[in-house]
């Protein structure tokens, strides 16, 4: 049984009440932070525990809170980032929704920190519930003394704000996010400068994941040190994994990292293996942007070392034979699966959410969707790949935000491990008529047959 | 004060500039092109991604290059920087690839666009883009818009540069249009019946890279290479009235502000001026308008042509058609 830290008490009757909260030890952080650290002893615990953000990128978390312009006379801000609109990925959603005093007590913690005296939770649209949800536990905050003015008694003052978005995936990029958050149209910004110096409203912004907030209440509690012995190497602490896809026990899992995948995705205590008794194809390892992997090349790496959950051991073997953690949105795909058909629903989805700001990502996404509507409709004719391939490459990295290069890694990525089925959608577009193809006849490697 | 490498030729430029900007100080071939960067607008550029450089030393004390291709025009110059432009390979990919995106919902109706002669697009696409196509798709349209009585918007044509909205907020008093929904679905629009109608708004046709957004009084009068641009000016309480009268024997068909040979404009002209004075008598006109630019107004036949200068072109773009990549093979423009 793996150690859980953020998920330890979510199945206490009433654990998303303040008063039951509070029971477990909740917001005793808060207590510890401002009566016994300094701000800055805060966020050397944060930086000794290694915490990364959980938000995709993995940046240090500590790391983050230091670059924070502090000799600036401009008041702090602390945006939480939980705009969690990822394909695959809704363990923000589940943290949220049954333990919403975990998020509020790491956001007066961190506030605390980095000095910050209004901080937002900046949520996504659709989850119109939670923001009722989040709205409640901070009234409850309030009432408890923990939000508002002289916290606890302390000269420290603090006012949280739950910002709903309108319904777009690139708010969750954080400079669009803040330009959001300003009230106006959510396009990113080009940077330098980063928000840590010129971010809300100009002045300095530091913005975290939803996960990687919630950590810091644990983090103080038991000390960066003791949490740093959580998991692997670099790759410190807990993750929460949210399990998608053609497996037996779908959910959102806290994992230790460093167990295997093979464990994460066999064993009965997380995804219990593929359903129906069916073989694994592929999986994407962390949310929809990042490289689709095949069977063999997530179960080893291609040196032959047993994957483990961490973002290192993901990302061995780079782009060619590698993945990412990313946000943790793990879909497991069968053999039934239809790489071309899920890819074009992927990169469907980022045309739709492009901004539209650059050309490359506006115009580029819309291509390869058209594309991929062909292919996968049996219109496809050889060029297509290449082209496929091509287009992806123009995209990486000439874009002003990384959407262009999530966009692009998914097509790259999938044409670099499953050519042979794009091929085989080209070459017999008859028997991909039927949007299920793949369940009626599973693809065969015809690479495969000829050997045997 | 910053030195900065760019194709192997040094200049010095001050702290902050950008490195187009220093690009422009060395002029010739070395220049990025740009199709949203505005110099005389704030904030504008980083969008369209033509101006892509490779920065192969970030600086004097940190020499490591920088990981992607970056936007010239937004990126500031550091001392002992090594730009690569033209010299680059990569660069030129991605232009091309670039160049190719602007294009694929573009409607290439130069033969009946107003624009055609004095086209942004027009010229970045002969210069760096493919003859044939590879979209096969259908291309995103909309229905042409009146904005104001006095523009045309044809939304199709546009590539969502964000100069026009910049001029509505920086140069008049209230912005009343702006960009609606996102992806390639985007479009330049107006608040619910809202016309643009501010004494500077006609900036907006000039800011325009390629022919979204069109003088109505102008419109389909005459191609521009068939017009005898003149410098003209006026008193006007207004503005500057410094402006190009674009004649056509007597008749004056269009009055635009005067823009630099990277067709930027620096002094901005009211709507009056550019309107209501279509006629000869209210100028006072000071001779024929040089244009810096390679498009074919540049090649207006009253105007010296230097007929050596211009075969050496013609045989550079013949070898262009052949396949030699353009860069190394453009010695008329250093010449």
């Amino acid at each position: 049984m793996g150690r859980k830290v953020l998920l330890q008490h979510i199945d206490v009757p009433g654990i998303n009440t303040f008063e039951v909260y509070r029971k477990q030890g909740g917001y005793a952080s808060v207590e510890k932070a401002l009566k016994s650290m300094t701000p800055d002893e805060v966020t050397e615990e944060v930086k000794k525990s290694g915490l990364r953000g959980r938000g995709g990128a993995g940046f240090p978390a500590g790391m983050k809170w230091s670059f924070l312009d502090r000799k600036s006379d401009k008041p702090r801000y602390l945006v939480c980032n939980a705009d969690e609109s990822e394909p695959g990925t809704f363990k923000d959603r589940y943290l949220m929704e049954r333990i919403p005093h975990l998020l509020v007590e790491g956001m007066i913690t961190a506030s605390y920190a980095l000095g910050a005296k209004s901080s937002y939770i900046y949520i996504r649209g659709e989850y119109m519930y939670i923001v009722r949800i989040l709205e409640k536990a901070i009234q409850e905050a309030y009432a408890a003394g923990f939000l508002g003015k002289n916290i606890l008694g302390s000269d420290y003052s603090l006012d949280l704000y739950v910002h709903p978005g309108a319904g777009a995936y690139i708010c969750g990029e954080e400079t669009a996010l803040l330009e959001s958050l300003e009230g106006k149209r959510g396009n990113p910004r080009l940077k330098p400068p980063f928000p840590a110096v010129a971010g809300l409203y100009a002045s300095p912004t530091v913005v975290n994941n939803v996960e990687t907030i919630a950590a810091v209440g644990p983090i103080v509690m038991m000390g960066g040190d003791e949490y740093a012995k959580i998991g692997i190497g670099k790759s410190a602490g807990t993750k929460l994994i949210s399990a998608s896809g053609h497996i037996n026990k779908p959910g959102v899992y806290e994992i230790e990292m460093g167990i295997s995948v093979e464990e994460f995705l066999y064993s009965d205590e997380y995804c219990g293996g593929i359903w129906k008794g069916r073989k694994l194809k592929a999986v994407v390892a962390g949310g929809s942007s990042v490289p689709i992997l095949p069977a063999d090349l997530i179960l080893k790496t291609a040196k032959g070392e047993q994957r483990l959950m961490s973002y290192e051991s993901l990302s061995d073997g780079g782009f060619a034979s590698g993945t990412m953690l990313g946000s943790g949105g793990f879909i497991a795909m069968d053999e039934t699966a239809c790489i071309v058909r899920n890819l074009w629903t992927f990169t469907r989805f980022y045309h739709h959410e492009s901004c539209g700001q650059c050309s490359p990502c506006r115009e580029g996404t819309g291509w390869m969707e058209k594309v991929l509507h062909r292919i996968e409709h049996g219109h496809g004719h050889s060029g297509d790949i290449d082209l496929l391939v091509d287009v992806a490459k123009k995209i990486e990295g000439n874009t002003i935000c990384p959407l262009g290069d999530a966009a692009a890694w998914p097509v790259a990525s999938a044409i670099r491990h499953f050519r042979e089925e794009f091929e085989y959608h080209v070459k017999y577009p008859e028997k991909v008529k039927n949007p299920k193809h793949f369940e009626v006849e599973p693809f065969v490697s015809e690479r495969l047959v000829a050997a045997v | 004060m910053a030195k900065v490498t760019i194709d192997g030729i040094e200049v010095e430029v001050p702290d902050g500039t950008t490195i187009l900007n220093a690009a422009r100080q060395i002029g010739g071939n070395v220049v990025p092109p740009a199709m949203c960067y505005y110099s005389s607008l704030k904030d504008s550029g980083g969008k369209c991604r033509v101006c892509l450089v490779k920065v192969t030393q970030g600086s004097e004390k940190d020499p490591r290059p920088m990981p992607k291709l970056v936007a010239s025009c937004r990126t500031p110059v550091m001392d002992g920087m090594v730009v690569q432009n033209i010299t680059s390979p990569e660069v030129l990919e991605a232009r091309k690839g670039v160049v190719e995106f602007l294009l694929i919902n573009h409607p290439l109706d130069c033969p009946v666009c107003d624009q055609a002669g004095e086209c942004d697009l027009q010229n970045l696409a002969y210069e760096h883009g493919a003859s044939t196509t590879r979209y096969e798709e259908d291309r995103r349209t909309f229905e042409k818009r009146d904005i104001g009585d006095k523009i045309k918007l044809h939304m199709t044509r546009c590539i969502l540069c964000y100069r026009c909205t910049f001029v509505a907020n920086q140069l008049t008093d209230n912005r009343v249009h702006g960009v609606l929904n996102r992806g390639d679905a985007s479009e330049i629009s107006t608040y619910i019946e809202k016309a643009v109608d501010n004494d500077f708004s006609g900036n907006m046709i000039d800011v325009c890279p390629v022919g979204a957004l069109t003088d109505k009084t102008f419109r389909f009068k005459s191609r521009v290479w068939f017009t005898k641009p003149m410098d003209a000016h006026r008193d006007c309480d207004k503005c500057c009235g410094k402006v190009v009268l674009w004649t056509k024997g007597d008749d004056v068909l269009r009055v635009s502000a005067r823009k630099d040979q990277y067709g930027e404009v620096k002094e901005y002209i009211c709507n009056e001026c550019r309107y209501d004075h279509k006629n000869v008598k209210d100028w006072t006109i000071e001779g024929p308008r040089h244009i810096d630019s390679h498009s074919v107004i540049g090649q207006n036949h009253y105007e010296r042509v230097d007929l050596l200068k211009l075969k050496k072109e013609v045989e550079r773009q013949i070898e262009f058609q052949k396949g030699k990549p353009l860069p190394e093979s453009n010695p008329s423009l250093t010449a």
